[in-house]
């Protein structure tokens, strides 16, 4: 197999970019969505054809000489050469993750690009002003995440990286005529940015120390030594871990480089997975389109971050104590973004939450990651994890879009009862929220119940904090089921039709995302994906006590919420009004938003940027003015001399040669 | 009595402050022309009288004139055909009124 | 010793020669300046008559007089018209005038009334002939001027087309 099925798998996203952004207006709108669609479906089934020859051809480019499968497989193309040492290059990595996030963006954008044919366009079928523009943003977005998951270097990443969130920018703002949506899209790129300059100042250390952008050198090397470190009888390789021992033995600030510099990389992936305290852009994305939510800001853009702090997992292993931060902010993510989702109306904005506690587990998951237990166990829980994460969650996201489309609001409480509307979206959702509960046998269950083992491994306070947090989910996420489709009998407010179930266009991705989220948890992952690319049974070594305590755990939180929720009762006031402190910080966020408010606007425009205004405008501007009104006045005040009247001239000249001569006699006297 | 050069050059010299009286007050053109032939002259009478007292047999102050004369006629001639040319644009001689271009 | 009548001659050309100088930046009107600077040329020249310089005041008397005023003549009578009166000098233009010419006669009266050798009798000296003159003038030894009389010949032609060409109507 040669570079082109990769490359077209690029071209082909890139060029429907281009089609439709440049000549998306010159055509009908059916016309662009349809390209925008088959655009896709070629390049899922391009993807599904490369994932597949990776994982199970015999092709000869994926196979070693002893016969295993290849770890990586690297089509290269040198774009930039600076200097012997600074090349950067432009190519496509190949190896299990990569090929397993080609299938999941893939799958995920070709059905959002099939559901916005029907989710673009209101009830008498009008579709939607900037509805080629729309495709257009789709078609450019796959295209980064396509190009980000399959860099062959870190340069390229962050090429790629910054794409998506220019991409994710140009989505959320869609509406740009509404201010919401202007603010939250100003809002999630300057987050977003903030963080990536530590990602950048990262990229940039980490280099300079090792003298590589490769993530082939990055992470084979210490492969080779961490196996060493942890008793496996495989010959160190010197040579190869002598370029991280200057990294690892500068220090500063008490921590070596390398922990510094992944310290700073993973402070890129915390902005684009919304890690606490940089996710504050997450919920506010929701102003976007629904499906445009189910493909950046729940499936796929977001786990980024895990992506990015897995693809350089070895590197971490070097360094556990950017792994400990990583395991610490990811967990208090979790539980917080658990907590603020039982307390929201918008029910997009619970899944917002959701998404960021789940992608927290990710993180957590790769945390806790060790090869001296189970072999790396979480590392492959994590990618196991954002496989069936992406699938259950953009079924949500799908499912709440439906809703939204037939209800006209975002709320709960004008929804209240439609199962018998809206049947499809219904039985959907709730295969959505068995999963992301973690109910046997969809495919939750068994991602996180591999994430809570690897913590067991990790530390008993981890696995049962991350526990906690499991029930939490299971409970808001079924407070919210209740609420949509029980509570009560459905009111159509007068003069509105009932709500019903949507088209083909947007029932059959939820079909298909939900028989997905049935099966997916039986794949074999430990086979394709796991952190130095020896296949893992995990089936073989499950850990079944664990998984019983999980699933009581969560079986005891939905029975919870079906008694609080199931049938309209006064049951959630009571514990509102028990506890309306904890409510009321749940509902607000904790304040995260007004906190930083606060900071921008009364600690850095208040006490920094307004002093540094004062100081331009008056002191720097006003020694500028100074300068230009004296010379104004000086400049007035010399022009009668320059009269143009040459008589004056002659005079003060004959005055000047007299008063000359006149002092010349005198001093010759 | 005998006529020494400094009679000569005292009234020469009164010609010359006239000239420079008359340039410096008068508005016209042609009247601050003049101021200057006056002017122009004045020298010229001092240069014929420091000749003639001082350097009797030399001949220097009196080419001096001469030229003097030949340029200031030339001067005249062309300084007259900007006033016209002026005169033809603005319909003035004023000095005060030809600051069109100044600033 | 002078004789009186060159005595006389000397106060007549004196006395002209100041008080026209005088009137012709005074009068306020035009064409009287112009006719007192004709009478202050002639005085002139008589001085220069009377200092022996005849070719000298001929010539003054035919380029100056001949030449000069008649162009002034000319240009004032073409742009204005006859009995205009200039306005009324004011005071402050006056007085910066006078200050300005008081300290000139000032500056130099007192310079040449401090040296004296200019108040010597005038020597005597041989009248310069026509064929000394020329020969000087197209000479080109020492003290001979056929540079300057052939620059200033140029000077003249230059002259000549650049009033052509800028009093020319276009």
């Amino acid at each position: 197999m040669d570079a082109t099925l990769p490359l077209l798998i690029l071209v082909i996203p890139l060029a429907m970019f281009l089609l439709l952004g440049l000549f998306g207006n010159k055509m009908s709108h059916p016309l662009a969505g349809t390209l925008g669609t088959l655009g896709m479906g070629t390049t899922l089934v391009l993807a599904y054809t490369v994932a597949f020859t990776y994982f199970f051809s015999g092709d000869p480019t994926f196979i070693a000489e002893n016969g295993d499968r290849l770890q990586h497989v690297v089509f290269n193309q040198t774009w930039l050469a600076f200097t012997q040492n600074l090349v950067i290059k432009l190519g496509f990595l190949l190896d299990p993750i990569s090929a397993m996030m080609l299938v999941v963006i893939t799958t995920i954008s070709f059905m959002v690009h099939l559901y916005s044919m029907g989710y673009m366009r209101d009830h008498h079928g009008v579709y939607e002003h900037g509805f080629q523009r729309f495709y257009a943003f789709l078609s450019l977005f796959s295209f980064s995440m396509l190009g980000l998951v399959v860099a062959t270097n870190i340069f390229q990443m962050y090429i790629f990286w910054e794409l998506v969130g220019a991409s994710s920018y140009l989505l959320i703002g869609f509406y740009y005529t509404k201010p919401s949506a202007v603010s939250a899209s100003k809002k999630a790129f300057i987050v977003t940015r903030f963080a990536d300059l530590g990602f950048l100042i990262g990229i940039l250390v980490l280099s300079f120390y090792t003298q590589t952008f490769n993530f082939v050198e990055f992470t084979s090397a210490p492969v080779e030594g961490l196996l060493d470190t942890y008793q496996v009888n495989i010959a160190t390789s010197e040579g190869i871990r002598n370029i991280f021992a200057s990294a690892q033995a500068s220090t500063f600030m008490g921590a070596s480089v390398l922990t510094w510099a992944l310290v700073l990389i993973f402070m890129g992936g915390m902005g684009k997975s919304a890690m606490m305290p940089l996710h504050i852009w997450l919920p506010d994305a929701m102003e976007g389109p629904t499906p445009v939510s189910a493909l950046i800001h729940a499936a796929t853009m977001v786990v980024a971050g895990v992506y990015l702090v897995a693809r350089l997992f070895p590197l971490y292993l070097m360094e556990t104590a950017a792994l400990d931060i990583i395991t610490v902010v990811g967990a208090v993510t979790a539980l917080y973004a658990a907590m603020v989702a039982c307390a929201q109306i918008d029910i997009k904005r619970v899944l917002a939450f959701s998404t960021i506690s789940q992608i927290a587990f990710m993180m957590v998951s790769l945390g806790v990651a060790r090869p001296d237990f189970h072999e790396g166990l979480g590392y492959m829980a994590s990618m196991f994890h954002l496989f069936t994460h992406a699938m259950f969650k953009a079924l949500l996201f799908l499912g709440a879009g439906a809703l939204i489309h037939a209800i006209g609001s975002n709320d709960y409480t004008e929804m209240h009862g439609l199962r018998k509307h809206m049947p499809i979206t219904h039985w959907t959702f709730l295969i959505g929220c068995l999963a992301i509960a973690g109910i046997i046998p969809f495919s939750g269950f068994f991602s996180k119940d591999e994430i809570l083992s690897s913590c067991l491994g990790n530390s008993t306070f981890v696995y049962i904090w991350m526990s906690a947090v499991a029930a939490l989910t299971a409970f808001y996420m079924f407070r919210l089921y209740y609420l949509i489709f029980w509570w009560k009998e459905h009111e159509t407010p007068a003069g509105h039709h009932a709500p019903h179930d949507q088209p083909w266009t947007m029932s059959l991705p939820l079909i298909i995302l939900a028989a997905i989220s049935c099966v997916a948890g039986f794949i074999p992952f430990g086979n394709f994906v796991s952190w130095n690319g020896e296949p893992y049974d995990f089936m073989a070594h499950f850990d079944w006590s664990v998984a019983a305590v999980s699933l009581c755990v969560a079986i005891l939180a939905i029975v919870l919420a079906t008694v609080m929720y199931r049938k309209e009762n006064p049951l959630p006031a009571k514990f509102k009004n028990a506890m309306p402190a904890l409510w009321r910080w749940c509902h607000h966020r904790f304040y995260w938003d007004e906190l930083y408010m606060f900071i921008t606007h009364k600690i850095i425009f208040g006490l920094i940027c307004k002093p540094i205004a004062w100081f331009d405008r008056h002191i720097i501007d006003g020694s500028m003015d100074a300068m230009a009104t004296v010379t104004n006045k000086a400049s007035e005040g010399i022009k009668p001399l320059q009269s143009g009247q040459i008589q004056f001239y002659v005079w003060i000249y004959l005055i000047g040669a007299l008063l000359l001569g006149g002092i010349t006699a005198i001093c010759l006297m | 009595m005998e006529i020494t050069a400094i009679f000569y050059l005292l009234p020469a010299l009164l010609m010359f402050c006239a000239g420079v009286y008359g340039f410096i007050t008068r508005k016209n053109m042609i009247a601050i022309l003049i101021s200057l032939e006056l002017m122009l002259n004045a020298v010229d009478v001092f240069f014929v009288v420091f000749n003639r007292y001082l350097h009797p047999g030399q001949l220097e102050g009196m080419f001096f004139t001469l030229f003097a004369i030949a340029i200031a006629a030339a001067e005249t001639a062309l300084a007259i055909a900007i006033i016209i040319n002026i005169f033809r644009a603005t319909k003035n001689v004023d000095v005060r009124g030809l600051n069109e271009m100044k600033f | 010793m002078e004789s009186v009548g060159s005595i006389i001659i000397y106060v007549i050309l004196a006395l002209a020669l100041v008080v026209c100088s005088i009137m012709a930046v005074t009068t306020r009107k035009i064409l009287r300046a112009a006719t007192y600077l004709l009478f202050t040329l002639f005085a002139a020249a008589g001085i220069y008559f009377q200092l022996d310089y005849e070719f000298l005041g001929a010539v003054q008397i035919a380029v100056y007089a001949g030449g000069i005023v008649v162009l002034f003549v000319f240009s004032i009578l073409l742009t204005s018209k006859p009995g205009d009166n200039s306005e009324a000098l004011s005071s402050k233009s006056r007085v910066t005038g006078l200050v300005a010419a008081l300290a000139m006669l000032a500056v130099t009266g007192a310079a040449l009334l401090s040296r004296c050798e200019l108040f010597l009798a005038r020597p005597e000296m041989q009248n310069p002939d026509m064929k000394l003159l020329g020969s000087v003038l197209m000479g080109t030894g020492e003290g001979e001027y056929l540079l300057p009389f052939e620059a200033v010949s140029v000077l003249l032609l230059a002259c000549i087309i650049g009033g052509v060409v800028i009093a020319r109507r276009r």
